[in-house]
């Protein structure tokens, strides 16, 4: 989608959506779930895809399709300009100095564990240190613990408060001679907390400390600037941002990049391969061997217009303006626990309902077309801090509305009427 | 599916007021059973006495589909012989995973058969068999089980 869209709505005044017009931008809101119009509120495990991206999908399939980076005929040549174009959008989305320092992946875990084996592998360990926070999903988590177990290095912890921010005083504390490497979320998927990432990437950076921000739940709803954070290190997914599964961005600063290994081998990764040696190719595609998911990248470019035309600026307000009035009718309904109260928020509320457990909340809300996640989000060790095995969470997209926001509550009543 | 098929009375007394609650101090046989996706956490124990279960009991923290199912369970095997136990564990098992009509096909499930509708929600199944699945494992002297993995009591062959 172009900035000429009919949807274009980046030049309104900050926090004026036109919801009626986006929602019709988005074919599977039309859908009925057990009888009642679906209310989708499940956005921080994946978002759903305008038209605009689903057309772009199919324009590719239809008519550009051939295998990148080799053919010399006119579908490769087509299909690589629109590889590498969206390569270019993601770079000036995020603000990368340069389009060769976005990498392709397959998602946000992917992203992670190609630092941890390119990066961590190289240059941590025995007796080296790790930091990541209380608040990780288990994807920036666990690649860290094998790194650990494998190297003899130690994981160390920052906590948080009550309210789930991270403390950063304790922060600061945690650094040492040892300290090899920072992982930390920009913003928490089972408590919504915005971290202040840009002041605890300059802490690390203090000690020499690099720093990788797993940005899944940040980057589709606030604008990012990689040379404004100057972190070494940005992950995400493209489908919790209006994009397909299976495609994800790595970004990394071009000078760590080049110092990192392959984590996979194979084709289109190297410049020549004898017997006797191979020649690793320059990044990014020393990183991104095999044929890679072609579709699915051009389709993170075509979700990548459709978000600009919209203007970050204005989903993030009307996210605010949502966590703003979903927490307030939540603030009166009976035995209702928000887990997660940050003062900065993003539009995720978690909770739980007084003896009633999360998946009987889901299970019912199903049936009243609401779709929330139930469980422990990937995120236990966030579980465990909040002393509870599970929550219910709704999180919001620029698609939705107050009156969904009504629809949620309705349907939590009806689960106490069930529950008594 | 509406809740009010699953969501009924009686499993929502079984909810509220499990029967069984706690542990047999002399228990022969105990297990563990686990549900990661959703936290479901139960600990069973169960005595044998003459190769019938004479006494039972179940605690843990768990959604009212699992703590209902351990409820009834623990009522409905007490006093009866490990085979014809294991037969209501298959048979759950079968009515859950929607290959056992309560209706038309011969069954003991009773007044169990209320869990029918679980087999309509994919993602609450496990929750219903779990308390079936970690007598299974108590009976044959497995301290842990878990509903994911190898032991995937709704995997693929099913």
């Amino acid at each position: 989608m172009t900035s000429s869209s009919s949807v274009r709505q980046a030049d309104r005044p900050i926090g004026a959506l036109d919801s009626e017009r986006i929602r019709a931008d988005f074919p599977i809101l039309k859908l009925e779930v057990n009888g009642k119009p679906l209310v989708y509120l499940d956005n921080a495990a994946s978002s759903q895809m305008p038209q605009q991206v689903i057309d772009r999908l199919v324009r590719y399939q239809t008519a550009e399709h051939a295998n990148i980076h080799r053919g010399v005929h006119y579908l490769s040549e087509t299909a690589t300009a629109a590889y590498e174009g969206a390569r270019a959008k993601v770079q000036r989305f995020i603000n990368a100095k340069e389009a060769r320092e976005v990498i392709y992946t397959r998602g946000t875990t992917d992203s992670v564990n190609l630092v941890m084996h390119g990066y961590g592998r190289a240059f941590i360990g025995a007796g080296d240190e790790i930091i990541v926070s209380q608040l990780e999903h288990h994807s920036n988590i666990v690649p860290w613990q094998m790194l650990c177990e494998e190297k003899g290095a130690k994981l160390r912890v920052i906590p948080c408060n009550d309210a789930g921010e991270l403390l950063l005083e304790e922060y600061a504390k945690l650094f040492n001679s040892h300290t090899r490497f920072v992982a930390i979320t920009h913003v928490s998927n089972a408590l919504g907390t915005i971290n202040p990432v840009k002041e605890m990437i300059a802490t690390a950076h203090q000690h020499g400390v690099p720093v990788l921000i797993d940005g899944a739940q940040a980057i589709p709803h606030m604008k990012v600037d990689v040379q404004d954070l100057d972190c070494d290190f940005y992950a995400f997914s493209a489908h919790k941002m209006c994009g397909p599964t299976g495609i994800g961005i790595l970004y990394g600063k071009a000078a760590l990049l080049e110092k990192m290994k392959p984590f996979e081998g194979g084709g289109d990764m190297i410049l020549s391969v004898t017997f006797e040696k191979t020649t690793y190719n320059v990044i990014p595609h020393k990183f991104e061997a095999g044929t890679p998911p072609i579709a699915a990248g051009i389709g993170l470019g075509a979700a990548i217009d459709y978000l600009e035309s919209v203007g970050m600026d204005h989903i993030a307000a009307q996210e605010h303006d949502l966590i703003t009035y979903a927490t307030q009718a939540f603030g009166e309904l009976k035995d209702v626990r928000i887990i997660g109260t940050a003062r900065a928020k993003a539009g995720v509320l978690s909770f739980t309902m007084k003896g009633v457990h999360p998946h009987d909340v889901g299970t019912i809300l199903n049936e009243e077309g609401v779709a929330v996640r139930t469980g422990h989000h990937c995120a236990q060790p966030v579980m465990q801090r909040f002393g509870i095995p599970a929550t219910a969470r709704a999180s919001f997209y620029l698609y939705n509305t107050q009156a969904e926001i009504d629809e949620l509550v309705a349907a939590l009543h009806k689960v106490r009427r069930i529950f008594g | 599916m509406e809740s009010k098929h699953l969501y009924q009375e009686v499993i929502l007394d079984h909810n509220r007021k499990p029967r069984n609650w706690g542990k047999i101090a002399d228990a022969t046989h105990r297990a563990e059973g686990l549900n990661p996706l959703c936290g479901d956490h139960i600990w069973l124990s169960l005595k044998l006495d003459d190769g019938k279960i004479g006494g039972i009991a179940f605690e843990g923290e768990s959604c009212a589909i699992c703590k209902a199912s351990s409820s009834m369970m623990t009522t409905n095997v007490k006093g009866k012989s490990i085979e014809e136990a294991e037969r209501l564990i298959r048979e759950f098992r079968d009515m859950s995973t929607g290959n056992l009509d309560t209706a038309s096909q011969p069954n003991h499930l009773g007044r169990l058969s209320v869990f029918a509708g679980v087999s309509d929600l994919p993602s609450r199944v496990k929750c219903a068999i779990l308390p079936w699945h970690t007598l299974h494992a108590a009976l044959n002297s497995e301290p842990t089980i878990s509903t994911e993995g190898d032991r995937d009591p709704v995997a693929t062959e099913r």
